[in-house]
């Protein structure tokens, strides 16, 4: 995929003479010694990220780590001290102020922590003001307006006012707002922190939804691990203003970097990151629906299991076959399709292990997973389900205590 | 021994010197001011005195009413009505003039300057100590340059006026602009704004509360120098006050004195109300 957002060595520095901290921490020296000794803040050091088109990358992080810092160089709502950052090709950082306005006018919009919405308009009026500043015609801002409004589920409240909503739906404000510019990056400053809970889990999978129609890119901050996974297709984790590493979800709870992030990572809930692709087995054994009973039952007997799953010529799942049905209907001279049980649960690879503990439990057989386009690409036991919930080291002390 | 020094500095001379000389270089600009001034005052005050009284009076129960409630409204008409019985009704209209001008004045001025002291740091600390010596100056003595100026008269008593009224909105202005929520900047500006565009969709409607806050200060202040002002000619109620001083009339002076009461009362509330209606959906984000 394309790149549309690259980062190159970017640092953000504050104080008084920002450039003459860098060598310090070239020489090493740490971000406590350098407030101390030179009264200068490091807010992000030699941070290299490359964001793909369309993808959703996190930025993870606590507070303090810089991640805020880091999403305000984006938009040089922050100006890098040093680094380059290239969108579409081009260093904003170089650019001239009414470059710059062009771009957060065109290219990037905003969704805050705490909203930042305009008390002193009404909804519509907020949603309308980046086409405003735009010289956008009257009619054909409203136009846009409304149909963003729309999309975020907020009709009918054009003319209220940001304090007579709730915080859940200020934030769609928010969101609409920044999406009535049809930007292609969209920045997301923990735009939902402030929310409780289940408003919070509402908007991450409206997000998601918003994110499959519109398809923009995403840089997204938080400081909740569970919310970093549920939404990032990339992650990148920060401290003390570094990027300590960057993967997908499953790459870093695979592979943390090192302690610190184990440690991030370590209350993770697996079941909501883990999907049935990775816990899936390749089925050995498999016959097509031109195989007679007998090639089945070879087939189970020679791995040692008691069904077998029937596709068709192009791997689409017909169903399953148990051994005694299969010996039954040898005897009684049927053929495979007369044995074929139907009522397979079928899942999707993409499905989370979170969503098939109640499948796995309901079902009598093996969940069979299908890819896009419906072909079997794997099965899933129940006690593969089990174990993809606990951590690998979990897996290890068991193992070493019996 | 323990006698001061017999060191005599000029400071007073100076500041002398400097307002002889700005009365003959700037005449013209004086001049200028004189006649725009009186004009203003005249034009609102031949205004009021052409308005018939009892639409003045309900134009009064009318603001009450709206920025307040109905029983304020006829409260303030009924203290309009009880001035005009003292027989200084056209006193009051002049009074009302006089405030009226001076406070729109204070604004055109006043303003620009908060804006500009919010913008720039260093140019708020130059104007701090000077905003503060404007306010704690007795205000006797802004009337000595304002006779040089522009003679006795109501332009006097503005030009006096506007040196001690000032302070407040220019202070609130600054406040209030600094005041607005850093993520609302924030935004505005990811957007893609302006700098005029910041200043006159977001960050002056979003400080539009604090400074009405302001505006009333202004008001109250105005009208606290109305009998002051009265010393270098103003007329209006001021000028009554003072009549009765000299004449050691109680009736007048209590009259003319509790007419500036109503007037504050009715203005103080009002200006307040209207603070309030911008504070409506302005609240903290």
């Amino acid at each position: 995929m394309e790149t549309k957002v690259k980062l190159e060595h970017v640092s953000k520095i504050f104080g008084p003479k920002p450039k003459s901290v860098i060598p310090m921490i070239k020489r090493g020296m740490s971000k406590d010694e350098i407030l101390k000794q030179t009264n200068h803040t490091v807010g992000v050091y030699d941070a290299s990220l490359e964001i793909k088109k369309g993808e959703v990358f996190v930025i993870m992080g606590l507070s303090g780590s810089g991640k805020s810092t880091l999403i305000r160089c984006f938009n040089l709502l922050n100006k890098p001290t040093d680094g380059s950052i290239f969108i579409d090709g081009n260093d904003i950082v170089s650019f001239n102020s009414s470059q710059l306005k062009k771009v957060r006018q065109e290219k990037i919009a905003m969704v805050f922590q705490h909203f930042g919405l305009f008390s002193h308009r009404t909804i519509l009026a907020n949603v309308e003001y980046g086409l405003e500043i735009r010289d956008v015609s009257k009619e054909e801002r409203r136009k846009i307006a409304l149909e963003n409004i729309e999309i975020v589920g907020l009709k009918g409240y054009e003319d209220k006012y940001p304090d007579e909503l709730s915080g859940g739906m200020q934030q769609r404000v928010g969101l609409a707002r920044a999406l009535a510019n049809d930007p292609d990056i969209l920045l997301m400053d923990e735009p939902f922190s402030a929310l409780d809970p289940l408003i919070r889990r509402e908007m991450q999978l409206e997000l998601l939804d918003i994110q499959e129609r519109l398809q923009k890119t995403i840089v997204f901050i938080t400081h909740d691990v569970n919310e970093a996974f549920k939404l990032g297709d990339r992650v990148a984790v920060m401290k003390d203003g570094r990027v300590v590493q960057v993967g997908t979800p499953e790459e870093i709870i695979e592979a943390p970097a090192n302690d610190y992030i184990s440690d991030f990572i370590k209350d993770i809930d697996r079941s909501k990151v883990f999907q049935a692709e990775h816990i899936m087995i390749k089925p050995n054994a498999l016959v097509s629906m031109k195989d007679g009973l007998k090639v089945a039952v070879k087939e189970m007997e020679e791995n040692g299991i008691s069904s077998v799953f029937a596709v068709d010529r192009s791997r689409h799942l017909k169903g399953i076959i148990t051994i005694d049905d299969a010996i039954k209907g040898i005897k009684e001279k049927q053929s495979l399709e007369d044995v074929l049980q139907r009522d397979v649960t079928v899942v999707k690879k993409d499905e989370f292990i979170n969503d098939l503990i109640p499948k796995a439990l309901e079902s009598m057989f093996p969940l069979a997973v299908v890819n896009e386009e419906d072909k079997l690409i794997g099965i899933i036991l129940r006690v593969h389900v089990l174990s993809g919930l606990v951590s690998d080291d979990v897996n290890e002390s068991k193992e070493y205590h019996g | 021994m323990g006698k001061f020094p017999d060191i005599r500095t000029q400071l007073g001379n100076y500041v002398d010197q400097l307002v002889s000389f700005l009365d003959s270089t700037l005449e013209g600009f004086f001049d200028f001011i004189y006649f725009v001034s009186s004009r203003t005052i005249n034009g609102i005050d031949d205004f009021l005195v052409w308005l018939p009284w009892w639409l003045f009076i309900l134009i009064i129960i009318a603001l009450g009413w709206y920025f307040k409630s109905i029983i304020a409204g006829v409260l303030y008409g009924g203290f309009i009505f009880l001035i005009g019985t003292f027989g200084l009704w056209e006193d009051m209209m002049t009074t009302i003039a006089i405030i009226v001008t001076a406070v729109i004045i204070c604004l055109i001025i006043g303003i620009p300057f908060g804006i500009w002291m919010a913008f720039s740091k260093g140019f708020s600390q130059v104007m701090r100590p000077i905003l503060d010596a404007m306010q704690t100056m007795p205000s006797f003595v802004y009337l000595i340059p304002a006779i040089f100026f522009f003679g006795l008269g109501n332009v006097s008593a503005i030009f006096a006026t506007l040196i001690y009224a000032l302070p407040p909105v220019i202070r609130l202005t600054e406040l209030a602009i600094r005041g607005v929520d850093k993520e609302v900047i924030e935004s505005a500006q990811s957007f893609g704004s302006s700098r005029w565009q910041m200043l006159r969709k977001i960050q002056l409607p979003q400080a539009l509360p604090t400074i009405m806050a302001g505006v009333n200060q202004t008001t109250m202040m105005a009208l606290a120098m109305v009998v002051i002002a009265s010393m270098v000619g103003a007329s209006g109620l001021g000028e009554q006050v003072l009549v009765a001083i000299n004449r050691i009339d109680i009736a007048l002076g209590f009259e003319a004195g509790i007419s500036i009461v109503f007037l504050a009362i009715i203005i103080d509330r009002i200006t307040n109300g209207i603070a309030d209606k911008f504070q409506k959906h302005r609240g903290i984000n």
